[in-house]
């Protein structure tokens, strides 16, 4: 029996990482169908900055309530990791309590995860009641409607479950062991400190030996099901974030927020243009094949992205801070950063699934310019990096942005009437504004 | 005031072989807006009574390209930077102050990359370091005591993080500063960037610049002070717009120092 549970322990272990190694796999693959841009500059400023926002939760705290009880469920999480250390060894070799060991500072261990458990199960249900009591405006807008509201209270129903069941786990074994069970009882004494499910003891302590093994087990088994179970709901769920808001924080844009790239494929023309000795009849240069293709200019699909920006998508946990500080958003207008990047994730999620099918992308008739993000959003951008400045991962949406403004711009000519009139005067007479550019020291004569 | 400012040109300067101290990047809004054009001036007073040698480019200069850039047009936008990069460079300027943080970022920022390398300067860090160096007193004047809030452009503060010289320079004035709830990294945009001066909004419930003038009348100001000649003209649209132009005024902090002074 107990070799039957080793094993079986063993194959679903390996099925639960393999599938998300897999995913992970998928991941990566999807994130490179971005365009390239380097972002190896810096690494101890970026090291520093991944070690300051999303190691140190710096920009989490912006919103002090949901901060401090991020920063709770995020230090369980990441604390409580270590028993499941203990849980994986003990599955596969069938001990039990396998770092009991270790002794006094075994004790302290337990009773420390205890305390987190019961932290972490304050925290996600304070985040429930945030969300489906209180009703927090960012957590109802347009977007949330569908899969990303169930998703995220999937999300904390399994942290409810999970927590759940370790503190029972607990409960049962602490009095398997204070009955003396076989297996469970150790001759040295009681193995952990249980602070938090000695208080569960009561409502088990009729139980039979064997009854509270079977519960002991279904919570243990459960326990670690489940957790392998949501390590691969994360690659279908928002939840990504615990893992990629460390690759995130890393290759964020380092420059000042105002900074936005230069095209490089324009400076070569505009330097073309420039240059009096240039030939405007010259045979374009034989290059290299392929690139021949004329660049095109901005982005109307998820390819025409760079490998950041699809990665950012990967990483919003669409927790809304950016809309609801985006001034268009808070005005009644249709933007909404965080819509932006749901879109492109999901239109990434599509293109990928194409490719995989028909071995590269076929035309679906689709595209992220115009079937998900239309132009009245990207039209009402002010540009502000409100939305940068509220991510707490470094997530840029303005680019993204400004990337589909230019294919609106330099690939259609399609801009709102009123703006290609401002840029006629610049390129007409140096200023938004119909004046001479001759008339611009006029002021200096006023009185 | 009867007579004009004296505002020297680059070429003048050429012409006599020498160079200024500092260039003085007027922008768009600063050389044609009716509104910016006292800022501009006032800006001037200031520069001429603390003795700084300024030029400025005058019918040289041209739009930096920030509204084109910030609509999408990288074209247009690198034409005109490349232009002025030429203009600049053939002075072999050095330093630019100027009043507009649109100009500012986008010579700052974005110039660099396309040959033009400038130490560039906003208007209230410029005018920081001239008390600082004590070419420039600053006293409370008409402003001691007032109650006043800064509406911070989102492209010197988020864009830049430039929060402070334009507070001390408030403060240099003895005003009584006090702060919207939206402010500094959190500000509330005006509504005017990324070209959304130059159209109409998108469709909504409210435009951006009444939600960020109700913001700023809530800490019931005399002055709301602005250092973008954008954010000027929105927040003097939103304080139309609420009806409170007998009551609060909108003012450029220089504006507000050349006051002061009685300039």
């Amino acid at each position: 029996m107990q070799l039957v549970s080793q094993i079986l322990f063993v194959i679903i272990l390996v099925f639960g990482v393999g599938f998300f190694t897999k995913n992970i796999q998928k991941l990566i693959k999807y994130i490179k169908l971005g365009k390239s841009v380097d972002r190896k500059d810096q690494p101890n400023e970026r090291f520093a900055n991944m070690a300051r926002v999303a190691l140190g939760q710096s920009k989490m705290v912006k919103r002090p309530i949901a901060g401090f009880l991020h920063i709770l469920v995020y230090v369980g999480f990441i604390i409580i990791n270590i028993e499941v250390l203990e849980i994986v060894i003990d599955g596969i070799f069938g001990t039990h309590r396998i770092f009991s060991f270790l002794g006094g500072t075994y004790d302290v261990l337990i009773a420390s995860f205890e305390v987190l458990a019961l932290l972490v199960l304050v925290g996600v249900i304070v985040f429930w009641i945030r969300r489906n009591v209180i009703k927090l405006k960012r957590f109802w807008s347009k977007e949330m409607k569908g899969w990303p509201k169930n998703d995220a209270n999937y999300i904390l129903y399994f942290e409810m479950i999970l927590m759940t069941l370790f503190l029972l786990m607990n409960a049962a074994d602490y009095q398997l062991q204070m009955l003396g069970a076989d297996h469970y009882a150790s001759e040295a004494g009681i193995m952990g400190s249980f602070p938090i499910s000695q208080f569960i003891v009561p409502l088990i302590d009729g139980l039979s030996v064997s009854t509270l093994i079977i519960v002991e087990r279904a919570a243990w088994w459960l326990h670690i099901v489940g957790i392998l179970f949501f390590l691969n709901y994360l690659y279908y769920s928002k939840h990504l974030h615990i893992l990629l808001a460390f690759p995130n924080t890393y290759f964020a844009k380092l420059k000042p927020k105002g900074e936005i790239d230069n095209l490089e494929a324009v400076t070569n023309e505009v330097k073309l243009m420039m240059d009096p000795n240039a030939d405007p009849f010259a045979a374009p240069e034989a290059s290299e094949g392929e690139d021949d293709v004329p660049a095109k200019f901005g982005a109307s699909d998820v390819q025409d992205l760079n490998w950041v920006q699809l990665l950012n998508s990967y990483t919003c946990t669409e927790c809304g801070r950016c809309t609801s500080e985006c001034p268009a958003n808070q005005t009644g207008k249709k933007l909404s950063p965080r819509k932006i990047m749901m879109d492109t994730r999901d239109r990434l999620e599509e293109v990928g699934k194409n490719i995989e099918k028909n071995k590269e992308f076929k035309d679906d008739g689709k595209q992220l310019l115009g079937d998900y993000i239309t132009n009245e959003e990207l039209w009402a951008c002010t540009t502000c990096n409100a939305c940068t400045e509220a991510c707490p991962i470094g997530i840029d949406p303005l680019s993204i942005i400004l990337d589909m403004r230019r294919y609106l711009v330099m690939e259609q000519s399609a801009a709102p009437n009123e703006l290609n009139i401002a840029m006629g005067n610049i390129e007409n007479n140096g200023a938004p504004w119909p004046y001479n550019q001759m008339d611009r020291l006029n002021w200096a004569n006023e009185n | 005031m009867a007579e004009a400012i004296k505002v020297p040109t680059m070429a003048e300067y050429m012409a006599e072989g020498k160079k200024p101290e500092v260039l003085f990047w007027v922008g768009c809004a600063g050389s044609f807006d009716d509104r910016a054009k006292k800022i501009t001036k006032a800006f001037v007073k200031l520069l001429s009574k603390a003795g700084v040698e300024f030029a400025v480019l005058g019918t040289e200069e041209s739009c930096t390209g920030d509204p084109a850039k910030r609509s999408g047009n990288e074209f247009l936008f690198q034409m005109q930077a490349v232009t002025n990069i030429e203009v600049l460079n053939g002075y072999e300027i050095e330093k630019i102050v100027t009043a507009c943080p649109h100009c500012f970022n986008t010579i700052k920022n974005e110039y660099p990359e396309l040959g033009g390398n400038y130490q560039v300067m906003h208007h209230t860090q410029f005018l920081k370091s001239l008390l600082e160096e004590g070419r420039l007193k600053v006293e409370g004047g008409k402003f001691k005591g007032k109650r006043i809030t800064f509406h911070d452009p989102c492209y010197l503060g988020r864009a830049n993080n430039e929060y402070e010289a334009p507070r001390d320079l408030l403060r240099k004035l003895e005003v009584e500063l006090v702060e919207m709830r939206k402010c500094k990294s959190n500000g509330l945009c005006c509504g005017a960037g990324g070209g959304q001066m130059f159209k109409e909004p998108e469709k909504g419930n409210k435009d951006v610049n009444i939600l960020r003038t109700e913001q700023a009348i809530e800490t019931k100001p005399e002055v709301i002070a602005a250092g973008c000649p954008f954010c000027n003209t929105m927040m003097t649209d939103g304080v139309k717009g609420k009806d409170k132009e007998g009551q609060i005024e909108v003012m450029d902090v220089a504006e507000m120092i050349a006051d002061a002074d009685d300039l």
